[in-house]
């Protein structure tokens, strides 16, 4: 017997009664001021909010923040002041990025997590290789939790999907926290309105 | 007349009269529904098990279950001064002669303090205890029996124990750094993990002391013992005191 | 050594003891502040139980659903019996395509099969990505908690580790240089290797998707970085729907670090192009786990590790001391399914305290179960001989009621005699403690005067 039929007659013979799954709570604990909730929990835990009134003020930013680095970004409207064709580059070329800029689908209040898919990374090490990230999230597109940011998700089909929470962090060195392990140092929310 | 049966764990008996007859006089001073309660010791009892049990030979405990059951199997209600005894029995008292009387045992265990609290419904003591006082939650009274609320849940902190000793005249609760951790008795555990132990029992002390405490109370004289023991090797000023010794003062 | 014996050893250095215990205690604080801010916890963690029961009871259907719906996805599904089977999967991939190294982010379940002395042996370099597991690689040590690898380390000594081995700078400490020497040296590796291997911390039946956890990035730049991704889960990996995951990310980061999430929450679902991905579903006992009524909630552990962090024993003892995979209470529970003559001293490193069951996201009854395990393993003849004639003495004399009411003599006698009852020479217990003084008269000789 190939070892998958003996792992699954094994569970078949040792399984107790099949039991219900039971209903999912809810909670209203985030439901109101989602920006103001999202913003202070994205900032307690690393990350950073700049609002801005369009993409012209993220094109501002990289111009103040990155003048002389490599900069990369999805949104061909900042095509002045960051790469935009780097969708044919292996992603090892993105290693001396020094501030990527994506868009995201929304934003969590309860722990301050984006949602991105791939199609939005362009490749998929662009949000982990840069030494900064940078998103653009509407305000408007800010879920309250986790229930009702996959809830928004539902079943859409992705090759890959990420929520990300601040800047790559460890604090494996006698629990001193510690931005910047192998991923972002630093990450900056563009929140429009 | 209500009947309560007084359950004295063996080494409570041997080590710690002063707290069981504090318990009988304690109890003899309550009322039931405005009538009088009448506290009976059977003199036949000797230990729940407990040691035994919790060293994997539950098995071995059979003769004292069915023993347990002969002698409390008549009164009202059964209590006792410690938490850890009264949640062993309420878990684990079974009997192959009678499951239907151990049952019935089973379910009219109480420990003292919540005995007094929910059964009793105590509003008042005449007890005077001028004293800082720690309170050393016990493990199995906490989180076995819910004497208190447990730190690690997300819900409206209650406890018995607290609720009782706050009607003694002239006592002083202190605050602890971790007001529910275990000391590290452990029945065996004491010996079988003797560091590890040891360590928890001297971290407990010196919570309570660091606090000003000038008694360590509870409602477990296990871990009582295990804090005393470590009170005395050190000869620290700070005291053990059973808490019914405090609500009887 | 046994886990007192190892637990006496990491006592020898009481500062020691004290610091760790400290840390870890920071930590079950952190804990408690995250889930005192959702009223709402206590419901999560209930139904976050529910579901993974109905995971148990249903787990053939999920796991065949799983696998055709990961097969659609283009993932390449292997299942293995046992540790062995595992690491040959693992070995055999690598092989095929002409791979000696690779790097390898956190998973347990590589640690439960010892993979990478497997790999080792076979000519394979591996590097632990995971800056605990780094630096205990380094170190030549097992990781000592789940979460948190090294907690163990001071960073002094961390320091000297880097330099021995990496070439640092003597005498570095601070956690900021320390991790960003690291993150310099690993960045290398991942630009390097064309195989990465991550664990599981959620495969969904119902997508055919896996779901990776980590607050470094270091299984994103190893999976997206390589050519081969592989992929290890313990079969109980399983949830039937995506929304659940909405409930198990809640629960998990809050519980084990305190954290509202973890940084990255990576959903795997299709390799990318030109890339392939293989995951290794594995048994290694889960199925007789499953068939143990007693212990199968033991599989719903979603290694959090918030038992261990609130354990007054674990803190206090170590990691290692538990010579497993997975230490501390859920360790305890989990070992001797494995191995009972190996594991048998784990269930007694307890008090019972039952803080384990409580932090618990999944409501795991921990401490009952290491009650219920102390029962076999004796049933089972797992203890000494000299302890269980010693209990069988002492139930003799306590069921005997004449015998012990010979008020003062035998009763006393026994008392004092308890606490060595399973120490053939000196009373351990007066090693660091007294016993209280014997008073004049037992409660039953006072009750004979006076009632």
């Amino acid at each position: 017997m190939s070892p998958r039929d003996k792992i699954l007659q094994a569970i078949r013979q040792n399984k107790p009664a099949l039991t219900a799954l039971p209903a999912i709570p809810t909670s209203n604990t985030f439901a109101d001021q989602v920006v103001e909730r999202f913003t202070e929990i994205l900032t307690t835990i690393g990350g950073q909010v700049v609002s801005v009134p369009d993409m012209n003020g993220v094109a501002e930013y990289i111009r103040s923040h990155y003048p002389a680095h490599r900069v990369i970004t999805t949104f061909p409207e900042l095509a002045e002041v960051a790469e935009v064709h780097w969708e044919d580059t292996s992603p090892h070329e993105l290693a001396d990025v020094e501030f990527a800029v994506l868009n995201v689908h929304f934003g969590v209040a309860e722990n301050g997590a984006v949602w991105i898919t791939d199609p939005l990374m362009m490749h998929r090490a662009s949000p982990f290789i840069c030494q900064h990230l940078g998103v653009v999230l509407s305000a408007g597109q800010i879920v309250p939790t986790m229930h009702e940011a996959y809830a928004r998700i539902g079943s859409a089909d992705y090759g890959f999907g990420l929520f990300i929470a601040g800047p790559s962090k460890t604090a494996d060195i006698e629990q001193s926290l510690v931005l910047g392990a192998h991923g972002p140092k630093t990450m900056t929310v563009f929140l429009v309105d | 007349m209500t009947t309560v049966g007084l359950f004295v764990p063996c080494y409570v008996d041997q080590f710690y009269p002063k707290a069981a007859i504090a318990t009988l006089e304690l109890l003899e001073k309550q009322q039931i529904n405005g009538g009088p309660i009448q506290v009976v010791f059977p003199k036949g009892q000797t230990c729940c098990g407990q040691p035994m049990a919790n060293s994997g030979f539950e098995h071995l405990t059979k003769p004292l279950n069915e023993q347990f059951v002969e002698q409390f199997g008549a009164v009202d209600y059964i209590v006792s001064p410690s938490g850890s005894c009264a949640l062993h029995l309420k878990e684990h008292l079974h009997s192959d002669r009678n499951e239907d009387r151990a049952t019935a045992t089973r379910q009219k265990v109480y420990e003292l303090t919540e005995f007094l609290t929910d059964v009793v419904k105590v509003t008042h003591l005449k007890a005077r205890f001028p004293y800082r006082v720690g309170l050393h939650q016990s493990c199995h009274g906490l989180r076995g029996l819910h004497l208190s609320q447990m730190s690690e849940l997300v819900a409206s902190p209650f406890s018995k124990p607290m609720q009782l000793l706050n009607m003694v005249d002239g006592i002083e609760m202190v605050n602890l750094d971790r007001p529910d951790e275990c000391c590290g008795f452990g029945g065996t555990f004491c010996v079988v993990e003797e560091a590890v132990s040891a360590k928890m029992g001297k971290d407990r002390v010196a919570d309570h002391v660091r606090h000003g405490a000038e008694y360590i109370t509870g409602a477990d004289l296990s871990c009582l013992m295990h804090l005393e023991g470590i009170l005395r090797r050190q000869n620290s000023r700070t005291k053990v005191i059973h808490i019914a010794e405090i609500l009887n003062s | 050594m046994n886990h007192p014996q190892r637990a006496e050893v990491f006592n020898r250095d009481e500062d020691r003891v004290d610091w760790h215990d400290k840390t870890l205690w920071w930590v079950r604080q952190k804990r408690d502040m995250a889930a005192h801010k959702l009223p709402e916890w206590e419901a999560l963690r209930e139904a976050a139980s529910q579901i993974k029961h109905n995971v148990l009871s249903n787990l053939d259907e999920y796991l065949v659903q799983f696998e055709a719906h990961a097969q659609q996805n283009g993932v390449t599904v292997h299942w293995a019996a046992d540790a062995t089977e595992h690491n040959q999967i693992v070995h055999r991939i690598l092989v095929e395509n002409q791979v000696t190294q690779m790097v390898k982010s956190k998973s347990m379940l590589t640690e439960e099969c010892h993979l990478n002395e497997y790999l080792e042996r076979n000519g394979i370099e591996v590097i632990d990505t995971d800056l605990g597991e780094r630096v205990v690689q380094l170190a030549g040590e097992p990781p000592s908690h789940i979460v948190m690898p090294c907690i163990h380390k001071k960073k002094e000594e961390i320091g000297e580790i880097f330099h021995h081995h990496m070439g640092t700078e003597a005498g570095l400490s601070d956690p900021q240089i320390l991790t960003g020497l690291a993150r310099t040296d690993l960045r290398q590796r991942f630009l390097t290797r064309r195989v990465a291997l991550t664990g599981v911390n959620f495969a969904i039946a119902e997508t055919g998707e896996f779901v990776v956890c980590t607050n470094e990035g270091n299984a994103d730049m190893g999976a997206h970085l390589a050519d081969v991704h592989i992929a290890c889960m313990g079969m109980e990996k399983i949830i039937p729907k995506r929304e659940h995951l909405g409930v198990f990310t809640r629960l998990l980061a809050r519980s084990a670090t305190g954290q509202p999430s973890t940084t990255y929450t990576s959903h795997f679902k299709k390799p990318r192009n030109g890339q392939q991905m293989h995951l290794v579903i594995v048994d290694n006992g889960r199925t007789v786990q499953l068939g143990r009524e007693d212990f199968r909630n033991s599989l719903k552990c979603i290694r959090c590790a918030a038992c261990m962090n609130t354990c007054p024993v674990y803190r206090r003892s170590g990691g290692h001391s538990y010579h497993t995979a997975i230490a501390g209470p859920i360790g305890s529970i989990l070992a001797p399914n494995l191995n009972m003559a190996d594991y048998a001293d784990l269930p007694f490193a307890s008090t019972l305290c039952g803080s384990c069951s409580n932090v618990c996201p999944v409501k795991i009854d921990i401490h009952q179960q290491l009650y219920k395990w102390r029962q076999v393993l004796v049933q089972q003849g797992h203890v000494s001989a000299s302890k269980a004639a010693g209990m069988q003495a002492m139930s003799t004399v306590l069921s005997n009621r004449r015998v012990f009411a010979v008020a003062g003599s035998a009763g006393r006698t026994l008392m004092r005699w308890f606490p060595g009852i399973v120490s053939n020479s000196l009373n351990p217990w007066y090693k660091q403690r007294e016993m209280p003084e014997p008073p004049k008269e037992s409660f039953r000789e006072w009750y004979e005067k006076n009632r």
